[in-house]
């Protein structure tokens, strides 16, 4: 008598993962440990990510609100004791370059502002006061926190606009009739504050009057010490080379043009140096989840050899028990990947929100994070996987 | 005649040069009941072990159900034991925290039905052995005897023409015992082959067949 061939029946997915989810829900305080070492390295990883591209996603931000399109113009090192300023004609100069939409300026001036006039000369707090023209804000496309920028009527009389961190040092809240602030030895109104300017933080701690009101009462030479002009996004690369020759014919080289976005691109980049380093970081936290992993496997299989006998006896084969723990094993490290995952985008949330950044996570981040647990899983449960259907039946049922 | 379900010819079982089982022939007819029996040492759960097919021998001939064990490999050998072979042990082996009907129904995970079939299965296996009221208990819920016959309802879920049932009454107060004992009775009424191992011998002459093992060797056979 000839029997039908023997063939281990193959085992439906769905029950592979039901089986995994039994072994671990056996055993729940452990797996929540050993997630937890998977889900931090995830976490750390998927944070660095998350933080570097709101980071990067905030100086896009800045760069469009304040264009790459803006540069500036100013003299360069004093050499011995040559007076540091560009020439009168500079302005109309560079305005008659093609390609350039705009341009304004500001002298700088030697007067000090301070909140009344009990103060001590010393106490500056840094603020630096400037002749600014009318149509400066247009230019460096700054938006007013209160009042006015100067008009073609405030700019011939007592009246100053602050910079958002000079307002604050000067205890200005407002702006109008009543606030005074003292000005080279007299007092100024506060006709308005400036927002906050990413592109130049000096003008942060700036005072600016009006171009007449500062040759009149603050002994200002009238010479500009920087130039600000806009040229047309496809005009910049021609543009900058001609701006020394143009602002100082007589001596291009003592001129210094520069693109403030420069900063800010160079910073994007810094970042993504350092990033590198924190990734390793996390990698490194990621590595010592797996092991975790395969610590917690590898004492599973040892603990269940009486269940593994049973199962052999039910009919597994060696593949099927192979199969169930190695199944455990990504279920697990999955488990942590996904917290992961969660806790890094809730890292990057709240940070993003503390600084004032959109909070953004790339998509490949969050697949790459449960793409390298999925590996971890695999590397980390293999062994054990092997040990588990190494065993044999009668050996396992011997187990208490 | 039909070929008996299984087979020993001059089958050995060394360990090491440790000798566990001796040329032992035995053959045992399609729906038979009867009981291995000897004292501690003497070599049935070695015999258990390789008519189960969970341990191979090291000479001799085996047939189960028709097939020479010597020829089949580990991935075959599972899918007989799958098909062929139900197991009873005397420690249950129920798994903690999972319901009786769960654990019954994991009789046929290995055999390719689909889940809600095992679980349709498990439930009329569980009420054939008494404990249709008990779907939802999980072990430590259940009396040690309960517990023995969830294990049976396991190994007989599929119905498997051989059931292999080590020490069986061994952990339970006779009147569970004698209740497992009648279970494996009606089994054995409906057509199931049962062999049990124990060392009790007033069990064992309670059965139609007695296998008596000693020092590795059949010592004799009894029938009634």
């Amino acid at each position: 008598m000839s029997s039908p061939p023997l063939r281990p029946a193959r085992m439906w997915p769905a029950d592979v993962a039901r089986v995994a989810g039994y072994g671990l829900r056996s055993r729940p305080l452990r797996v929540v440990l050993s997630a937890l070492g998977i889900a931090i390295g995830i976490a750390a990883m998927v944070g660095v990510v998350g933080l570097s591209a709101s980071s990067a996603q905030q100086i896009e931000r800045r760069l469009s609100a304040f264009g790459t399109n803006l540069l500036t113009v100013s003299p360069g090192p004093a050499v011995g004791d040559a007076p540091v300023h560009l020439p009168d004609t500079a302005i109309g100069m560079i305005d008659a370059i093609p390609g350039v939409e705009s341009v304004s300026a500001v002298g700088r001036t030697e007067a000090r502002v301070y909140r009344n006039d009990h103060i001590p000369s010393r106490q500056t707090g840094g603020i630096v006061v400037y002749a600014a023209r009318t149509d400066l804000p247009a230019v460096i496309r700054s938006r007013m926190a209160a009042g006015a920028w100067l008009t073609a009527a405030t700019e011939n009389f007592p009246a100053v606009v602050l910079g958002s961190a000079a307002a604050s040092e000067l205890a200005v809240v407002e702006a109008g009739a009543g606030s005074l602030v003292w000005l080279g030895g007299r007092w100024f109104t506060v006709v308005g504050i400036l927002a906050a300017n990413d592109l130049i933080a000096d003008f942060d701690y700036g005072a600016f009057v009006g171009w007449p009101a500062a040759r009149a009462e603050l002994a200002f030479d009238g010479h500009p010490t920087t130039i600000y002009t806009r040229a047309a996004e496809s005009a910049v690369r021609t543009v900058q080379p001609l701006l020394g020759a143009t602002a100082n014919p007589e001596d291009p080289g003592a001129v210094d043009v520069s693109r403030p976005s420069d900063a800010l691109a160079a910073k994007q980049e810094t970042e993504k140096t350092l990033r590198a380093l924190l990734l390793g970081l996390g990698a490194v936290a990621l590595l010592v989840g797996g092991v975790g992993v395969a610590n917690t496997m590898v004492i599973s299989v040892l603990e269940r050899r009486s269940e593994i006998g049973l199962r052999r006896s039910l009919g597994a084969t060696r593949g099927q028990i192979r199969l169930q723990f190695l199944a455990e094993a990504l279920l697990l490290s999955l488990l942590g990947g996904a917290g992961g995952v969660v806790l890094g985008i809730g890292i990057t949330a709240i940070f993003a929100a503390t600084q004032d950044w959109p909070a953004v996570v790339p998509a490949w981040a969050m697949a790459g994070g449960v793409g390298a647990t999925l590996v971890i899983g695999g590397l980390a449960g293999f062994y054990p996987a092997v040990r588990a259907a190494r065993m044999a039946p009668t050996e396992a049922l011997l187990a208490p | 005649m039909s070929e008996p379900i299984v087979h020993l010819a001059g089958v050995s079982k060394r360990y090491g040069a440790v000798p566990a089982l001796q040329s032992a022939d035995l053959r045992i007819e399609r729906g038979e009941l009867l009981a291995v029996v000897g004292p501690s040492g003497s070599g049935k759960s070695t015999l258990l072990n390789i008519m189960g097919t969970l341990d191979r021998p090291s000479s001799g001939t085996l047939r189960v159900d028709g097939y020479d064990v010597a020829e089949l490999g580990d991935r075959e050998l599972s899918a007989l034991r799958a098909r062929t072979i139900g197991f009873v042990f005397q420690q249950f082996h129920l798994a903690a925290g999972v319901p009786a009907l769960d654990i019954v129904a994991d009789g046929l995970l290995y055999g390719g039905r689909p889940r809600a079939d095992r679980r349709r299965e498990a439930e009329r296996a569980l009420c054939r052995v008494g404990l249709g009221h008990r779907l939802r208990h999980r072990p430590h819920q259940l009396s040690g005897g309960e517990q023995q016959r969830v294990a049976v309802a396991r190994a007989v879920l599929g119905d498997p023409p051989l059931l292999m049932a080590d020490e069986p009454t061994g952990n339970l107060d006779s009147a569970s015992g004698a209740a497992v004992l009648d279970l494996l009775r009606e089994l054995h009424r409906g057509g199931t082959t049962v062999v049990v191992i124990t060392h009790d011998r007033d069990l064992a002459a309670a059965l139609p067949r007695e296998v008596r093992l000693k020092d590795g060797k059949i010592a004799e056979e009894v029938r009634r």
